[in-house]
């Protein structure tokens, strides 16, 4: 922009006003230049935060990766934690003090903190997607339904004793359903080719509500043991990555980025309105088409192996957006590290915060994101009057 | 004077004689044949016929509820016609790929909310994105600019559009469709937010860009400005055309007294002849 502000204060020759040529003031064109350097100099300001945000960012995370890989029940020193990932990696280096360290690093740690980066990564890039293309910033995906979606598969499966798949069912099941769910919810809630977007988040509540009630009835028919094992599944963990599960998300999770990326742009143009985005040449339905079904992979994927995580999708695209401003482009990037960040952050806290124990990651980020959200919208609206 | 021009009179895309490039831009850029649009029962639309051609600033007057609004909307593709049909530049408009639409003909609507806190810069920006990836992409810095300064919020440029007023959202609005350099200009009442002098700039933008070639077509409620800048009117009422015409052939007294149901006097302006319509007081 910093060149259009540049020809702005070049002051482009106005329209000719053939109609009234006897005029003192013929041209609609502002002279402005009192206030044209200091216009000027204001765009230039968030190139220069995004540089700051994105090496910020990405320094952040593989400073809490290389935490993550130190901390736990057998602490491990940065440099031995280099060693066994040159090792890993097929340099010759000499074997570790401590022979478990290669061990826990490369069956328990590096998997999970992998697990973490690409779940937090799609459950901000999926919020913000949503938040895009309803033009709402309450979009989320656990408004369609993909959690609760996912939960009731999940539960099911555990209730039911599916094991069709094998040690995969619960995941297989989870991911399903929520893709189902997040499509019923959709299609059900378009109507002449187009999509409200408060009766897409009626519809939403509504079918929440019927997951929850499936959910409870599943809870009551179960016994104590599954009863347990669902409801840990909905609080969410991150215990027991293990690289197979990495090789499923991680392919899933790059695709819909990728399509995420392709689509920033145009992402843009919905904050018009959908006749504004029409005007401009957006296929309004089709791309929000596009979007839904990459959310509910995004989330599907993260949600089946790590349970439900609140508020990741809601709080980092807004936080994001307070810094570098609302472009998607630059938004879905800072979100896709953010989103990383605060998650493997989150996860490190839950296994390390009690010793010999493993906190729920969706408890935690609950905890920490109700209030955090609670506070964002309080200064939101002091500052620019809200949302809306 | 012009505003009176017949539209065939007058307009510099005539005076090139019978060139048959320019001949041909004399077609009807967007034409209407008995276009009915009915929700719920209501008749909002019943057998319209319009057309707007290139040159001309064609007017769109009439009570609160005449269907301007609406007529508009199909006009611009965004609601189907019930009945009757809508060509843009000669054909079918629901032969149009969006994006060929949105190199064609540009809107400005009532409502000119910018949801997140983007930038004036970025929203103007926002009207070059049906141009991505085509060599018109070079023109982009100029047309910002250009649109920018023509609207006067260039000063404006690094703001949220949030934070702005509600006439100079407005203005950011028309400067992200002037922006988007499309031969046919649909505006929705673009002077009902702003001040005297944006007014009648709003206007004096219109009138230059159709006497560069281009279509212009505008709701407007205040029938002196329909009647200075228009080179032709269609007054809607009750979702029907009662007159379509030049201003002086539209805007008599007796139409508009028993139209918008109160007395007004036409007189002509002393010094430019154009219609005046005060209401009896």
């Amino acid at each position: 922009m910093s060149r259009v502000s540049d020809l702005v204060t070049d002051a482009v020759t106005p329209p000719s006003s053939p109609a009234s040529p006897s005029r003192a003031e013929p041209s609609p064109a502002a002279p402005a230049s009192p206030a044209a350097p200091a216009a000027a100099s204001a765009p230039r300001r968030r190139p220069t935060r995004a540089a700051i945000l994105f090496a910020g960012l990405a320094v952040t995370l593989v400073g809490v990766m290389l935490l993550a890989a130190c901390s736990g029940q057998l602490p491990i020193s940065p440099g031995e934690v280099w060693n066994s990932l040159l090792r890993g990696l097929g340099v010759d280096v000499p074997a570790a003090a401590v022979p478990t360290t290669d061990a826990a690093l490369w069956s328990i740690r590096f998997p999970r903190i992998m697990m973490a980066v690409v779940i937090g990564a799609a459950l901000a890039a999926a919020g913000t997607l949503m938040q895009a293309v309803f033009a709402n910033p309450l979009a989320e995906p656990g408004v369609v339904g993909v959690s609760s979606g996912a939960a009731l598969g999940a539960a099911a499966s555990i209730v039911f004793g599916w094991a069709f798949l094998g040690e995969w069912t619960i995941a297989v099941a989870a991911f399903a359903a929520g893709l189902v769910t997040t499509l019923f919810v959709y299609l059900s809630s378009r109507s002449g080719g187009k999509t409200e977007v408060v009766t897409l988040v009626l519809t939403g509540i509504a079918v929440n509500a019927f997951a929850g009630a499936a959910l409870a009835l599943l809870m009551f028919l179960g016994d104590a043991g599954s009863r347990e094992q669902i409801v840990f599944w909905q609080l969410g963990s991150l215990n027991g990555s293990r690289w197979q599960q990495f090789a499923v998300v991680a392919p899933l999770v790059v695709a819909g980025l990728v399509v995420a990326f392709l689509l920033a742009r145009t992402l843009d143009l919905f904050s018009l309105g959908e006749r504004g985005a029409r005007h401009l040449g957006v296929n309004v339905e089709g791309v929000r088409i596009v979007v839904v079904v990459v959310v509910a992979v995004l989330v599907c994927a993260a949600v089946a192996f790590a349970g439900i995580i609140a508020f990741v999708g809601l709080v980092v695209p807004h936080l994001m957006r307070m810094i570098i401003g609302p472009v998607h482009r630059g938004l879905l990037a800072a979100s896709v590290l953010g989103g990383a960040v605060l998650l493997l952050a989150a996860d490190l806290v839950a296994r390390t915060a009690v010793p010999m124990a493993d906190l729920p990651i969706g408890l935690l980020t609950s905890l920490i994101g109700g209030p955090f959200f609670f506070w964002l919208l309080r200064r939101t609206r002091r500052r620019a009057g809200g949302w809306a | 004077m012009t505003a009176q021009a017949s539209a065939s009179g007058a307009l510099p895309v005539t005076d090139a004689g019978p060139d048959p490039a320019l001949a041909s831009t004399l077609a009807p850029a967007l034409a209407a044949q008995g276009v009915g649009v009915v929700i719920d029962g209501a008749t909002l639309l019943d057998g319209v016929d319009f057309d707007a051609r290139p040159g001309e600033v064609h007017a769109l007057i009439g009570p609160n509820g005449a269907g301007k609004s609406t007529l508009l909307g199909v006009l611009a593709g965004d609601r189907p016609a019930a009945s009757g049909s809508v060509q843009v530049e000669g054909r079918p408009i629901g032969s149009w790929r969006l994006r060929e639409l949105a190199r064609t003909r540009a809107v400005l609507l009532q409502q000119h909310d910018v949801f997140f806190p983007f930038t004036v810069g970025e929203v103007v920006a926002m009207g070059r994105a049906p141009w991505r990836g085509t060599s018109a992409e070079d023109d982009d810095e100029r047309l910002i600019a250009a649109a920018l300064v023509q609207t006067d919020v260039a000063h404006l440029l690094g703001r949220t559009v949030p934070s702005l007023s509600g006439g100079e959202r407005a203005r950011v609005a028309l400067a992200r469709v002037l922006a988007q350099a499309a031969p046919t200009l649909l505006l929705d009442e673009p002077t009902a937010a702003l001040d005297l002098r944006h007014q009648e700039d709003v206007l004096r933008i219109a009138r230059a860009r159709s006497r560069s070639g281009d279509t212009v077509v505008v709701v407007l409620h205040d029938l002196n400005l329909a009647a200075a800048y228009a080179d032709r009117i269609t007054l809607l009422a009750g979702g029907r055309v009662v007159a379509s015409g030049s201003p002086d052939a539209v805007l008599t007294g007796e139409r508009i007294s028993e139209v918008y149901g109160q007395p007004v006097e036409v007189i002509p302006h002393p010094r430019t002849g154009a219609p005046l319509i005060l209401p009896l007081r």
